[in-house]
């Protein structure tokens, strides 16, 4: 059950602040996880908007995501500075080492795969972020390690 | 006590910073730690450096495990060892370059407001508060500053345009939405030195009128976020933001707010809905945003290294600032070596030298020790360019007349094993992942443009090329071409090969 009551506080917190939908919605999901479908009607009550409005702005933007997420999210940047040190043998090798595609969530929940377009590292590519931690410079033998370790 | 630096910004981290640190700390009681910003030698971090008398000694690229054979080589005395590269101030990537914009990252602790203000911080808001609106403006203009961003749009004449507007409520918003890949001089900037982009802002608040202003920051930068939250906090508690800016009549204060992953809010108008807590679709232009911007108020939107080189501007005057650089292309702008290079980094130069000095002397080659193959210069819409033509001079207007884009000047180097046939259709696909969809060049040609490269159809791909060159709303869809047809002129031979996915 999603707590409405808790999504209520979140909302009251942003409601007045000029422009403040993409805020709240990322506390949202900061909260939950994801952004549950049943908190939309409260974001739209407080920010005096239709609930399609909502929708509209939760799908356009990829960092909102409408499902629960697995216990550990990998992100792989897919951007030109990667590629050209080896981000598409990489993300092959990941893919195949999760048992995922990109944009993916396994069906235990452990992981979820996703495609970034750069971290901002682009001198020391390929770019792997492992359950919110930035790695720089990794081999396919690196994520190996850093899944078997635990990442942290 | 011996003061030790070991910076705090993204890529150190990625390569181990904050174990450095805690390896060092442990080592002795006698040490006193600055988590500094990055000096910007990308390929030597985490660059620890050792303050002696003579000056800083920087080691590195330091790993936890280097950290006993250092102590043995007395690095806290400034000992030598292999990984020692002498006083950080004569390393020749460091020493030859221009430092203007960057002048204090690396050098100081970014959160600290003594270290900012005692090298040369706040002196051009010292100055802006003796001089009139129109004076102000008028010595960004004579600096010849053009937006840093990639558009390149004089920043007088912008900010001319909303002091004239009339407005009871006007902005600045901070475009540090730095979504192109092969950059990062945003984030550096914001990551060392946060105080330089907030003294800009504010410099520019009360050259035109405004009273607020928001940065824009991209979800990818979260240490960004941080850093830029406590500086805005250490500036209100100084009184260098909010009511009566030091003791003046202007008042001015900045808040922070996160994107949420869609490059195309790198375009300012998107960026203004996306503000507006809306979907970030591209506007029509007119009317522009310095008469109808965020809240349907005057304002102006400047990229963060053009708000960071206003303070330098002045303190040290338009003419100071006009010095550097040729042509129309004034002042000095942070080339990024990114991708396939040996020494990546940044490196701030006058305009004018050549794309061979960036990647062969600065650079050293690629990373893998293979031939160059190709530049992508200025970004996901800019041009790929071929070894022949490094000779190209660093320069707005050069680079216009060879068909490219300098842009936000990310260089991201290929060696010969990358496929540009592979690479021309991602510049497709990710105009079609990152399309806004509010104008059919884009939305519908950047789909058909992956397919025609597909079949092979080169003659009816470079017609769609033309047709999102000259009729998409915005230069996601106007733009995307550029990558596309450089790739397909300068390796014809890469598209007759079938297969399109090995780089």
């Amino acid at each position: 059950m999603v707590d409405l009551e808790k999504a209520k506080i979140v909302v009251s917190r942003f409601k007045d602040i000029e422009g403040g939908l993409l805020e709240c919605l990322h506390a949202i999901q900061h909260s939950f996880g994801y952004i549950p479908k049943e908190t939309l009607d409260i974001m739209a009550d407080g920010f005096n908007i239709s609930r399609a409005e909502v929708h509209g702005v939760v799908s356009y933007y990829h960092d909102f995501k409408t499902k629960q997420s697995g216990r550990k999210t990998v992100r792989v940047c897919q951007a030109e500075a990667c590629q050209a040190m080896g981000s598409r043998t990489l993300t092959d090798h990941i893919k195949k080492k999760l048992k995922l595609d990109l944009g993916e969530t396994d069906e235990k929940g452990d992981y979820s795969l996703e495609a970034v377009y750069c971290f901002g590292n682009c001198s020391l590519s390929p770019n792997v972020e492992v359950d919110g931690k930035l790695h720089a410079r990794v081999s396919s033998d690196d994520f190996d390690t850093l899944i078997s370790t635990g990442a942290e | 006590m011996v003061k030790v630096y070991i910076p705090r910004d993204t890529s150190s981290i990625s390569m181990g910073a904050d174990d450095v640190a805690a390896a060092i700390a442990a080592l002795s009681e006698d040490t006193d730690i600055v988590r500094n910003g990055t000096w910007g030698m990308t390929y030597l971090e985490p660059l620890v450096e050792v303050e002696t008398n003579q000056g800083r000694v920087a080691y590195g690229p330091v790993k936890s495990e280097d950290i006993p054979s250092l102590h043995k080589a007395g690095f806290l005395n400034g000992g030598d060892h292999e990984l020692c590269h002498g006083f950080t101030s004569e390393i020749e990537y460091l020493e030859t370059q221009d430092r203007l914009t960057f002048v204090r990252c690396g050098l100081i602790d970014p959160l600290s407001i003594v270290d900012y203000v005692n090298n040369g911080g706040y002196h051009g808001l010292e100055n802006a508060l003796k001089l009139s609106q129109k004076t102000i403006v008028e010595e960004v203009t004579t600096s010849g500053l053009r937006g840093r961003g990639g558009a390149a749009f004089p920043t007088g004449i912008k900010w001319n345009t909303v002091l004239e507007a009339v407005g009871d409520q006007k902005y600045i918003c901070c475009n540090a939405d730095e979504g192109d890949s092969g950059t990062f001089s945003d984030r550096i900037l914001m990551e060392s030195d946060p105080f330089c982009l907030v003294e800009g802002m504010t410099i520019a608040g009360i050259a035109v009128g405004a009273t607020k202003g928001y940065i824009y920051l991209r979800s990818e930068y979260p240490l960004c976020k941080e850093i830029l939250n406590a500086a805005l906090k250490i500036a209100r508690n100084e009184n260098y933001l909010g009511k009566n800016v030091c003791g003046s009549e202007k008042s001015f204060d900045i808040e922070v707010r996160i994107g949420a992953g869609s490059y195309v809010c790198g375009e300012e108008t998107a960026m203004l809905d996306s503000l507006e807590g809306k979907r970030g679709m591209v506007r029509a232009k007119p009317p522009l945003p310095a008469h109808v911007g965020l809240f349907g108020k005057p304002t102006v939107i400047n990229n963060v290294l053009s708000l960071a080189s206003i303070p330098i501007i002045l303190s040290k005057g338009g003419d100071y600032y006009k010095n550097f650089g040729i042509g129309r292309s004034r002042g000095t702008i942070a080339f990024q070596l990114t991708g396939n290079i040996k020494r990546g980094g940044l490196v701030e130069k006058a305009f004018g030298g050549t794309l061979a000095e960036m990647i062969d002397t600065y650079g050293g080659g690629t990373y893998s020790g293979k031939p160059v193959k190709a530049a992508q210069v200025g970004g996901p819409l800019g041009a790929y360019i071929a070894k022949d033509d490094f000779d190209l001079l660093l320069d707005y207007e050069a680079f216009s007349e060879a068909g490219a884009v300098l842009g936000h000047c990310g260089i991201v180097v290929f060696d010969e094993t990358a496929n540009m046939k592979a690479q021309a259709k991602f510049a497709f696909e990710f105009c079609a992942i990152e399309s806004c969809g509010k104008c059919t060049p884009c939305r519908i040609g950047s789909t058909r443009g992956a397919e025609l490269i597909d079949s092979g159809n080169l003659e009816l791909m470079e017609e769609l090329c033309d047709l999102m060159d000259t009729s998409s709303l915005c230069a996601m869809g106007g733009m995307t071409p550029i990558p596309v047809k450089s790739a397909l002129k300068n390796w014809p031979e890469d598209f007759r090969s079938s297969d399109s996915k090995d780089v």
